[in-house]
């Protein structure tokens, strides 16, 4: 690192905001935001992490808004809190793009297709016309294992991202393992979120510390 | 009246203690409407049903689905469109405020000190991790119930079938009018519905 810097002066951090708000804030429009992540909550089946790849293509692939591995941090963010995945990742997304008013419009434009469906449904419909449905079952027979496979092609290229390697490659099979065992504490993603910033940090505190004391 | 605030206080407390979105949530939200008697096991039963077949979170479908039905049930006098869309308004912005100011508040935070090593570290050691948490995301649903909810063989590999070509639509580019295009993922679960309804719905 060649900026040795913990926490910062005042203006030093004053003048890095300044500099990251200007580098995010030119391209895009909140219409554009808020009609991209419309989409986006209009297309999300299966909870937040099926939105990754739409998210993927649309923001950091067509619109250049954020860059793969900063949307990998986001998601370790949206992930670490409690609340709706979805909602959590459009607001991180929102914000680093636009800042405040843009995590605003870009949870409302998650949540609002899933809510004019919801309430259309509750005025105008009963559950057993959508649940005993043939048509709308059979679209999402196939829909479901499609939303698997969207799920699959963002381990890929986070992997890609996130830049594995030997000493590092190994994390993510064993957290997948250990999460999937669906056992209890052990298998709380939050462990390993903790876990992998613990990690981290350790990792640059610890050598930080001994050049010191060497010094 | 009283059952709108605690339609809301329920909600605020989903939303705070919720960890893990979707189906983590749902026992929490469960216990926290059936309880008080606001819908029916059976109901409930339903809510979850319909929010696996309309898109979006179902922590959003089901605060939106119950926000509606409650005041109803609880209190006749407030059965009707109106009151039904006051409950939904407010249940669904109960359960994303908490956890929109969180995000918000800890983002903020972060890039403050985004040129700080110790956060730069963290964030390194974080993104391994991140990559486990999305292929246990895949590997959970790869279930019976997304892939075989009848126990039917046939279906058993055309969903498989169907998940593979998915997969190669969305990972990989194609050749079309000599340049070289990734296919949409919107596109993908269009094209994967329409299949749905050809295959199982005719």
């Amino acid at each position: 690192m060649s900026r040795p810097l913990r926490g910062g002066t005042f203006f030093q951090t004053m003048k890095i905001e300044k500099e990251q708000n200007t580098v995010n804030q030119p391209e895009g429009s909140y219409w554009e935001l808020f009609s991209c992540f419309f989409k986006i909550g209009l297309f999300t089946f299966g909870g937040g992490w099926a939105m990754i790849s739409i998210i993927e293509r649309e923001i950091v692939d067509k619109h250049h808004w954020i860059e793969r591995d900063d949307f990998l941090d986001l998601l370790a963010i949206a992930q670490s809190l409690p609340g709706i995945l979805a909602v959590n990742i459009a607001t991180a997304v929102g914000d680093k793009i636009k800042g405040g008013k843009g995590s605003m419009i870009s949870a409302a434009g998650t949540i609002l297709p899933s809510f004019l469906i919801i309430l259309f449904i509750a005025i105008f419909l009963t559950p057993d016309m959508i649940k005993n449905n043939r048509v709308i079952s059979s679209i999402f027979m196939g829909i479901r294992p499609a939303v698997v496979a969207l799920i699959i092609a963002p381990v890929i290229t986070s992997a890609k991202a996130a830049k594995l390697k030997w000493k590092t490659v190994w994390i993510p099979f064993i957290v997948a393992l250990l999460i999937s065992l669906d056992m209890g504490t052990v298998s709380n993603p939050i462990l390993y979120i903790v876990l992998g910033g613990l990690g981290g940090f350790l990792m640059w505190w610890l050598p930080s510390r001994k050049r010191k004391s060497n010094q | 009246m009283t059952i709108y605030w605690k339609l809301i206080w329920a909600y605020i407390k989903i939303g705070i203690f919720g960890f893990g979105g979707g189906y983590a949530m749902l026992s929490l939200v469960e216990k926290s409407v059936v309880g008080p008697g606001w819908i029916s096991e059976t109901m409930f039963t339903d809510i979850v049903a319909i929010s696996q077949m309309t898109p979006g979170p179902i922590g959003i479908n089901s605060a939106t689905y119950i926000g509606y039905v409650a005041p109803g049930s609880v209190n006749p006098e407030l059965t009707g469109i109106g009151w039904g869309i006051m409950g939904s308004l407010l249940a669904t912005l109960a359960v994303v405020i908490p956890s929109f100011i969180l995000v918000l508040y800890s983002s903020h935070f972060i890039r403050r000190h985004s040129e700080s090593g110790a956060i730069k570290a963290i964030f390194s050691g974080l993104r391994p991790v991140v990559v486990g948490l999305i292929a246990s995301a895949a590997i959970m649903l790869m279930n019976a119930a997304n892939f075989n909810p009848n126990g039917i063989s046939w279906q058993l590999w055309t969903n498989i079938v169907i998940c593979a070509i998915a997969f190669c639509l969305v990972y990989f580019k194609f050749p079309w009018r000599g340049k070289k295009i990734n296919i949409h993922p919107i596109m993908v679960i269009v094209m994967a519905g329409i299949a749905g309804y050809l295959i199982y719905g005719l």
